[in-house]
């Protein structure tokens, strides 16, 4: 709630008044007079607070606006209008979610696989060429940033190369037309994402799993007499997996309200390009909108995680 | 019973015994020496009977246990010498032979039950896991013979606490369901590495009742491991004395506790508590501490804390002594010879032990 009260904010601080505001509807060259009566239409002259609840009954019962010449009904859930495309701001997100949950999700699964079991593996052979080779590469991972890795991935995975992987731009396929074009669009920057991701997910299951192999109870597998197997996977890593999924939660939340980064350097139409667009237009209603939407994943992925705690750990359940 | 034990037969030979270790040596190398954690342990022990192994800390006795399991930290371990278990060789055995045995033939019961417990998984499903590894049974079958294991050890309501996880166990609870967990394929040996230490003494009390009642139940070898003699007196037949990573006394309990030879046994006796004498005179603790197993005092390794180190001429820093007498039920690692020890111990250490 804070956040939407400090958006309101915002724009008066960044020097936009109700008639600038205005004039993004009616355009540049009209008067004066105009300006004012579309300000006050629009409800810019009202005190803040009461903006901020119109704002905030539109998103659950809808809003009529009233332009001069008809009224429009938006229904609920209603972000209002884009000032430049005078388009509704929800089907908007809608469209641009699919996206974004498309390469979020597909890279979670590609940084999960990799950056557990390198992990594992690295914690089990500490010491080994390919321990360090993995850790190498792993702090390279984290260190290089996403609009480096993906150029540098399109530069010898896609342009002018026989082997397009992806062909930047707008060519994204929803999953349900094509699933074969979805999947072979989005793969590099699934990777590019993974990378960054997986190198961080490596060194932490590869800390967390040197912490528990030398745990009691890792020995009281083994003295048990249970294959080397079930106890690296089914007491070590279970054990070890517990911080993991907290931070995975948290990272999906994240990168489900819009991957700014990959979605910008490979021309992805998601939410976050979503939001740098719209920031750049200074396109308020859009800015509100996506800004709500990726509020509402990070609510939603810390209170997962605080419900999986408890199935992860039978330590936390109350009672 | 003195002698009752059998002597290590020669090296190589299959011995007549359940278990045998023969010149058993337990090494880590590491940047700062060699850790001789273990060093020439012999030792025999027949089904039905106890032994207790006895040391302070770091005297090697729990690296002993871990060994004969084949869980000692096997990348950097260099383990030579013989583990005999019924008429099967272990050291020179594979991994996967050692782990077949593992929790069937031979189990653990871990010092401190709540950190040995996974904290994830239920109580039952850690016992039925246990009982599936080594028997082809469905988890119905696996979970009413966990239950059957919980009851004999003396947890009341079995049925209902087999879904409960081990944080909702009581210290002593817990211990038994680790105890329920070695006992589930009913090993022929069990190894106790301190099973009472982490408990009240309330409740150590009824561990080792239970734990002498299901030996005579399921007739299996023990082994355990403590640093506290009463443990011992009140279980074992025989006794090892570990100093130093070595066998110092070996012994049946009766003598051990009776006709004690060496000088750090008798440190040991002199260090438990004894409320019939005046405050001053209840304890009589060792000099010193617990030697460094890298760089351990040269000649016997008990020398630098021993009263009686100067009688022997000079060898005792010099010469590392033997471990003498198994052969004829009572072996001991010092340079007196029997005659100055058991003097020594009719004139001046009987009196402080023996309770008036």
């Amino acid at each position: 709630m804070i956040t939407f009260g400090i958006f309101f904010v915002v724009p008066r601080l960044a020097g936009e008044t109700p008639e600038i505001m205005a004039s993004r509807y009616v355009g540049s060259r009209a008067s004066s007079d105009q300006y004012h009566l579309v300000a006050e239409r629009l409800g810019f002259y009202d005190p803040l607070w009461l903006q901020y609840w119109h704002w905030l009954k539109a998103i659950f019962v809808g809003m009529d606006f009233d332009y001069g010449n008809g009224v429009e009904h938006c229904a609920a859930p209603c972000f209002g209008y884009s000032y430049l495309k005078s388009t509704p701001v929800w089907p908007d997100l809608i469209d641009r979610a699919g996206v974004t949950m498309s390469l979020a999700i597909g890279a979670a699964v590609i940084w999960v696989l990799f950056g557990v079991s390198t992990g594992v593996v690295s914690a089990l052979r500490r010491g080994s060429v390919f321990d360090r080779a993995a850790m190498s590469v792993a702090l390279a991972g984290v260190s290089l940033p996403i609009f480096f890795t993906g150029l540098v991935s399109l530069v010898v995975f896609s342009y002018g190369r026989p082997f397009r992987f992806t062909a930047p731009g707008s060519s994204y396929v929803s999953f349900a037309k094509n699933p074969a074009e979805w999947a072979y669009d989005l793969i590099l920057p699934w990777v590019t994402l993974a990378f960054l991701f997986a190198a961080s997910y490596a060194r932490l299951t590869r800390a967390g799993m040197l912490e528990t192999m030398h745990e009691d109870y890792v020995r009281t597998a083994r003295a048990k007499g249970l294959p080397e197997r079930t106890v690296v996977v089914k007491h070590g890593l279970r054990a070890a997996l517990t911080p993991i999924v907290t931070i995975f939660g948290l990272d999906l939340g994240l990168l489900l309200g819009g991957a700014v980064l990959t979605e910008s350097t490979f021309s992805l139409p998601g939410l976050g390009k979503y939001a740098v667009d719209a920031v750049m237009r200074q396109d308020f209603p859009q800015v509100m909108g996506v800004t709500m939407f990726a509020t509402f994943f990070i609510v939603v992925a810390n209170i997962v995680v605080d419900v999986l705690y408890g199935v992860v750990d039978p330590r936390v359940r109350v009672g | 019973m003195p002698g009752a034990r059998a002597i290590p037969t020669q090296a190589g030979a299959k011995p007549s015994s359940f278990l045998e270790l023969r010149d058993l040596r337990i090494h880590f190398p590491t940047d700062d020496g060699v850790v001789k954690a273990v060093d020439q342990l012999s030792f025999t022990l027949e089904r039905g009977r106890t032994l207790g192994v006895v040391g302070e800390s770091g005297s090697g006795k729990s690296v002993t246990s871990l060994g004969i399991l084949g869980l000692h930290n096997r990348r950097n371990a260099q383990v030579s010498g013989e583990i005999w278990l019924d008429g099967m060789e272990i050291v020179g055995a594979s991994p996967e032979e050692v782990r077949r045995l593992r929790g069937k033939k031979m189990a653990m019961i871990f010092q401190d039950p709540l950190s040995a417990m996974h904290p994830f998984y239920t109580v039952g499903a850690q016992i039925i896991e246990a009982y599936r590894v080594h028997n082809p049974v469905s988890k119905a079958v696996a979970r009413k013979h966990a239950i059957d294991m919980l009851g004999r050890v003396g947890i009341p309501q079995p049925d209902r606490r087999v879904d409960d996880y081990p944080h909702q166990f009581s210290g002593g609870m817990r211990q038994r369901a680790m105890i329920a967990m070695a006992l589930s394929c009913d090993p022929e040996l069990l190894i106790a590495d301190e099973p009472t230490t982490a408990l009240d003494v309330t409740v150590q009390a009824q561990i080792l009742d239970l734990m002498r009642d299901l030996q005579q139940e399921f007739g299996s070898a023990l082994i355990i491991i403590t640093h506290d003699l009463g443990v011992v007196a009140e279980l074992a037949d025989d006794i090892v004395v570990m100093y130093g990573g070595k066998a110092v006394e070996y012994s049946s309990a009766k003598d051990i506790f009776e006709r004690p030879q060496h000088p750090y046994t008798w440190g040991l006796l002199g260090s438990m508590p004894r409320l019939d004498r005046t405050r001053t005179d209840r304890l009589i603790p060792i000099p010193g501490t617990p030697p460094s197993l890298i760089t351990l005092p040269p000649g016997c390794a008990f020398h630098p804390r021993c009263a009686y180190a100067d009688r022997t001429g000079g060898r005792s820093q010099t010469e590392v002594p033997e471990l003498v007498g198994a052969a004829a039920g009572h072996g001991v690692r010092c340079h007196l010879s029997e005659q100055e020890r058991r003097e020594i111990f009719e004139t001046e250490i009987r009196s402080k032990l023996e309770s008036a």
